[in-house]
């Protein structure tokens, strides 16, 4: 297994916001390739690249910036999505906190195709300590020449601005993402017009994550076909993934597409702590897929993920042990998505609502053969009718457990929960 | 025109680009329900009642915000729809206060209506949000327990009429419409228009109900009550009685208010006329003595207060005269007390009116004449209704009665004051008469007319051009008000009304279930009243064989000191 | 006032900025929360209607209406802690302070908060105090987090 390290090579080596040390360690160099292309040069090695958006929802990227670059309308913003909320993810924190400079030079390239002067990176606000060392980052970036006018001498200019979040998972889907951007609650806009056309300030908008963005500069710099080559056939060079749950050893780890659920697990992540066995992997943060042991082989790149049914979202591998109970650990599941619905629309603002009603119901024994029907029915509609992915996706975890696990939750019926998680009483543990 | 052919349920039609699916399928006769969705207010998809299923789309779409697209394949009721569609109306009905039988929306809520149609038996949840109490301005009751978060009010409260004072706050479970801090619309910038109310699909916002302070009136032997009933109601009422849209009732609901205990069934229609004379004077005087202009009318409270907040420097602008319910009082509790010999202390004036505002109005403090309160109860149209049914009259059925003397005669002037344009043309009338010293019989001023937001006019008297504007619905009156600040507009006559369409439109009328039909209705009830006011053989308010009197017997002249002491009145910066 | 008016001109008096001047005013409240006067005069002076600021600063879990302990502690009730224990950390912390969950302490120095994920699951359970984050908690981390905290009142 070859150990390359394109995105985390720098983490922990170099002063996160120092230009010098950032070029030292190789930075920049895609950026001073980048301004000796054509702009659609640089789209067709993207296009090569095989990289597909890393935010979660795995859209190839030189497509994106393909038709993006083909709206005629001026002025045209960057935007990153810097607003990591999934539980379980905490890639883009390294990122953020350890090499900003990367996405930094990363956005400055997609300005320099774009033609963008202006650039937000939103950052959520749970992050207010990182935030300081990329403002520091670009504020360095500028005086080196490296963002601000006439970015190295090439007569283009690009200014970068951190704008913070407050709080709202929901936010880190793309049109609440701009609405926030404007000063407005997080409430997702219909799509279409899509940003790309009509973003912020209704104007086109290039919105990618800060992982996606981060890519750019190495693919720009080694080539497109040599970036994917690190990868899968379908799923293009690297992907920082994020082990977390009842493993040994919990982290940001960067593998190249293609290694199996199993090897993350045992070889990188050493196996599930205390000798206990695994019950489920919760792949792609708490609006991904629940997967069993069976699936363990599957390996991460797109289309076999998707063959199993399976996505890999953000990158967050959630390990958890059969110590746990299906249906504690989906109450924790769904009150996350309760709390964090922006209220906009029905399903997905009452429906998570109910999901965790009859979810509690069961945990206090009180649950009905009716209800587990119940609940995939309102989990079916907020997937069909929900008006974005936040909804959308929140029931996934509870479809899944259901499939693998539905014996759990019919014991929970009759007043059992063999992991002893749920109190089995009206008056519950909350 | 680029022409988009697509399929619905099976059928072919063919609509133009940039149609929705929801409009596709009205051409075809296909009704999709919806709840969320107000054509050009509030195209928000939210509620997701009008989903529907497209060939090759992964989930289903909102109708009301998917446009067409070429080859398209839609099916709007096959069982994934249906049962999806049930599952939703029925989340919503989980948190929503189902009082049904309590709630002054039974059998007139889309949220019930579209529940029965969808088959929805059974709720099967046990949870309910936590929601902020009822809170009630004089105006106004807000039920958040009854709120469905389709954002209808706060759309026409913020687009069309500028107000503003409600708006989503919190998310998840805790979403609400609201005020800043939960606060009473009384305690805001509230115009108490209505208009949330009648845009409202269900009961989560209603008029203030003022029924029990009227029945205990009527219901004391030592009081001596008269009702007064503004020109707008009689085209509306019947609508509550299943009568059709714009039937002028004004026979069979002068009989129910006789019947319900009235001692004297008044006409506002009478003030209205009067407050022809007076604004009419003030607009020659103001034109003629380099008073101060445009002249506004006042008719409105829920412009006033409007202009209170947002527009103080317009606030000379406005005419002194008194609103008609507001001088109906005045005249109650100081002529016809004197005429009657009753002592004013024992007559309670009862206003029906189409218009929440007026609830307000009443309880303002310069509305009172000779320390006497002008107005002590104002009821809107549905609350008559209310009354009415609660009676046990066969409202159709009844015989048609004529209003008292001597505040109820009226002319065809005051009747249209009930749609907007029509003070305008009601003052116009007078006006000319007054300047070519004729009794011209042309007298329809059509260029006034018309339920459009703004209108503009010149008309030409005995010389003199006059510069007219008709305004309705505040944000249209902003507009227009930013305008002439901005020096890009002058005129020496602006009509406002607080409601799109007027009065017949207030805050106070029948709701409209099926809000695809307002304009329809608006149109209908307009309509009525100008129907009642080419029928009336005297069309203007100087020609009130009543009003001479009043004038004769009382006043003396227009613009008297005894008038201004009655009828004028002052505004105040909020 | 002065601090308000100051944020607004730093800001442009731009309508865009408005989550960015409240979360800067709110730190500068000293009781991490935002006076009712100050929404107001933000609400002026961006030409927003107050239900509409009254919406933002509601909708987004950040800002806080009411003064907040000196110490706002969030314990992350999200998956990857809800797996290692968060439910165990939370009856620590409503024992050792004697609050629940959206409570304050009378001596106005400790908040308790349930919170959705921070990003610390690689050290979950996690809390945050402020802006620190503190992880792999047991209860005599716990003990000694709480403890150093009322020390440096």
């Amino acid at each position: 297994m070859e150990d390359i390290k394109i995105l985390s090579a720098r983490f922990g080596k170099i002063k996160p916001d120092s230009v010098e040390e950032y070029i030292n360690a190789g930075g920049y160099e895609g950026l001073k390739k980048a301004v000796t292309m054509q702009q659609e040069e640089i789209i067709e090695e993207m296009k090569k690249s095989n990289l597909y958006g890393r935010g979660g929802a795995a859209y190839p990227t030189g497509i994106k910036w393909e038709q993006a670059y083909a709206v005629k309308k001026d002025p045209k913003y960057l935007v990153c999505n810097a607003d990591e909320g999934e539980p379980g993810t905490f890639k883009d924190k390294r990122i953020l906190a350890e090499d900003p400079l990367l996405l930094i030079e990363g956005m400055t390239i997609g300005a320099y195709i774009m033609g963008a002067k202006e650039g937000y990176i939103y950052i959520r606000g749970e992050y207010s300590a990182i935030q300081r060392i990329v403002k520091s980052a670009i504020e360095n970036a500028k005086k080196a020449g490296y963002l601000g006018t006439n970015i190295l001498g090439k007569g283009f200019d690009f200014d970068l601005h951190v704008v913070s979040g407050a709080g709202a998972y929901v936010c880190g889907e793309n049109t609440a993402l701009v609405e926030s951007l404007e000063g407005k609650q997080g409430r997702p806009r219909q799509k279409p017009p899509y940003v790309k056309n009509c973003g912020l300030f209704q104007m086109p908008t290039i919105l990618n994550n800060v992982e996606t963005y981060s890519c750019i500069p190495c693919i720009v710099n080694v080539g497109g076909e040599r970036y994917s080559s690190f990868g899968t056939e379908f799923s293009g060079g690297t992907k920082l993934l994020c082990l977390s749950g009842n493993v040994v050893n919990r982290g940001v780890y960067e593998i190249p597409y293609g290694l199996t659920i199993r090897e993350i697990i045992y070889n990188l992540g050493g196996g599930v702590k205390d000798g206990k066995k695994l019950k489920f992997v919760h792949l792609g943060g708490s609006s991904g897929s629940c997967l069993p042991e069976s699936l363990l082989d599957t390996r991460i790149c797109y289309d076999d993920l998707k063959k199993n049914g399976l996505s890999l979202g953000s990158g967050a591998v959630l390990v958890v042990d059969d110590s746990n109970c299906v249906v504690d650990y989906l109450k924790a599941v769904m009150e996350f998505f309760e709390e964090e619905s922006c209220g906009k629309c029905t399903p997905c603002r009452e429906g998570n609502q109910r999901l965790l009603e009859l979810l509690e119901k069961l945990s206090q024994g009180r649950g009905t053969l009716a209800d587990i029907e119940k609940m995939k029915s309102i989990a079916q509609t907020m997937k069909m009718t929900s008006f974005c992915g936040l909804g959308q996706s929140a029931p996934t975890a509870l479809v899944t457990l259901l499939k693998y696990f539905e014996n759990e939750f019919i014991e929970h019926t009759a007043g059992k929960c063999a992991n002893g998680k749920c109190s089995m009483n009206s008056k519950g543990v909350n | 025109m680029d022409m988009i052919n697509l399929k619905i349920d099976g059928l072919d039609v063919s609509v133009s680009k940039g149609t929705t699916i929801l409009e596709a399928a009205k051409e075809l006769k296909i009704d999709i329900p919806t709840l969320c969705y107000i054509k050009k207010l509030n195209e928000v998809g939210s509620c997701r009642v009008c989903v529907v299923e497209i060939e090759g789309k992964r989930g289903l779409q909102p109708a009301c915000v998917t446009n067409v697209s070429e080859g398209m394949v839609v099916s709007t009721a096959n069982k994934t729809v249906r049962e999806t569609r049930k599952n939703i109306l029925e989340l919503i009905l989980a948190n929503h206060n189902r009082e049904c039988l309590s709630c002054p929306r039974n059998l007139k809520c889309e949220l019930q209506k579209l529940c029965n149609e969808a088959g929805v038996d059974n709720v099967y949840y046990e949870k309910k949000a936590l929601r902020s109490p009822v809170s009630a301005s004089l105006s106004i009751v807000r039920d958040p327990g009854k709120c469905v978060l389709c954002g209808r009010c706060i759309s026409v409260c913020a687009n069309v009429q500028n107000v503003g004072v409600i708006d989503f706050a919190y998310r998840g479970p805790q979403t609400a419409v609201t005020t800043p801090y939960e606060q009473n619309l009384s305690e805001n910038s509230c115009i108490n228009c209505g208009q949330c109310i009648e845009i409202c699909p269900v009961g989560a916002l209603q008029e203030k109900d003022d029924t029990d302070k009227v029945w205990s009136a009527i219901d004391n032997p030592g009081l001596h009550v008269v009702v007064q009933v503004a020109p707008a109601v009689r085209v509306a009422l019947g609508e509550e009685f299943g009568m059709p849209v714009g039937s002028n009732v004004e026979g069979k609901m002068v009989s129910a208010l006789k019947r319900l205990g009235f001692d004297k069934v008044f006409d506002t229609d009478f003030s209205a006329d009067l407050t022809i004379m007076e604004e009419g004077t003030e607009l020659l005087d103001r034109i003629n003595n380099g008073g101060k202009l445009p002249l506004i009318t006042s008719c409105s409270p829920g412009w006033i207060k409007f202009c209170e907040h947002n527009y103080q420097d317009f606030l000379d602008n406005l005419s002194s005269c008194k609103s008609p319910q507001q001088m109906f009082g005045a005249v109650a509790k100081s002529y016809y007390a004197k005429r009657a010999d009753i002592d004013p202390a024992k007559i309670f004036v009862v206003s029906v009116m189409p218009c929440t505002a007026k609830k307000f109005e009443a309880v303002r403090d310069e509305m009172q004449v000779n320390g006497y309160r002008e107005v002590d109860a104002v009821i809107t149209t549905r609350e008559l209704a209310k009354m009415i049914k609660l009676s046990g009259m066969d409202f159709t059925k009844l015989p048609d009665g004529t209003f008292d003397g001597i505040l109820g005669e009226s002319t065809g002037a005051a009747v249209i004051f009930g749609a907007t344009g029509g003070v305008m043309e009601a003052a116009l009338r007078t006006v000319a008469d007054i300047l070519t010293g004729k009794d011209l019989q042309d007298i329809d001023y059509k260029e006034v007319r018309g339920l459009e937001g703004t209108r503009e006019a010149t008309v030409e008297i005995n010389g003199m051009e006059i510069k007219l504007a008709i305004v309705n619905g505040t944000g249209n009156a902003a507009k227009l008000l930013d305008k002439i600040r901005a020096g890009e507009a002058n005129y020496h006559f602006i009509e406002v009304m607080a409601c799109r369409g007027g009065c017949i439109n207030g805050g106070g009328q029948p709701i409209i279930l099926d809000k695809s039909k307002t304009e329809e209705v608006r149109q209908r009830r307009a309509e009525g009243l100008y129907g009642i006011d080419r029928s009336k053989e005297i069309r203007k308010s100087h020609q009130n064989p009543e009003i001479k009197e009043l004038y004769a017997d009382f006043f003396e002249k227009p613009g008297s000191h005894k008038v201004h002491e009655h009828l004028h009145t002052h505004y105040v910066k909020r | 006032m002065e601090k308000v008016v100051g944020v607004l001109q730093k800001y442009g008096c731009a309508k865009e900025n408005l989550i960015q001047i409240m979360l800067e005013l709110q730190k500068l409240s000293g009781n991490n929360c935002l006076p009712k006067d100050w929404v107001a005069k933000v609400a002026e002076t961006l030409e927003l209607p107050l239900s509409k600021v009254y919406g933002v600063i509601t909708f987004y879990s950040m800002f806080h209406t009411e003064p907040t302990g000196k110490y706002f502690i969030e314990v992350c009730k999200s998956g990857p802690c809800h797996i290692a224990g968060a439910e165990n950390v939370l009856h620590m912390l409503e024992k050792e302070l004697g609050i629940k969950p959206g409570e304050t302490t009378p001596d106005g120095c400790f908040t308790l908060t349930k919170s959705s994920c921070f990003g610390a699951c690689d050290i979950a359970p996690a809390i945050k105090i402020g802006e620190k984050v503190f992880g792999n908690l047991t209860k005599d981390k716990l003990k000694e987090i709480i403890s150093s905290c009322r020390e440096g009142l």
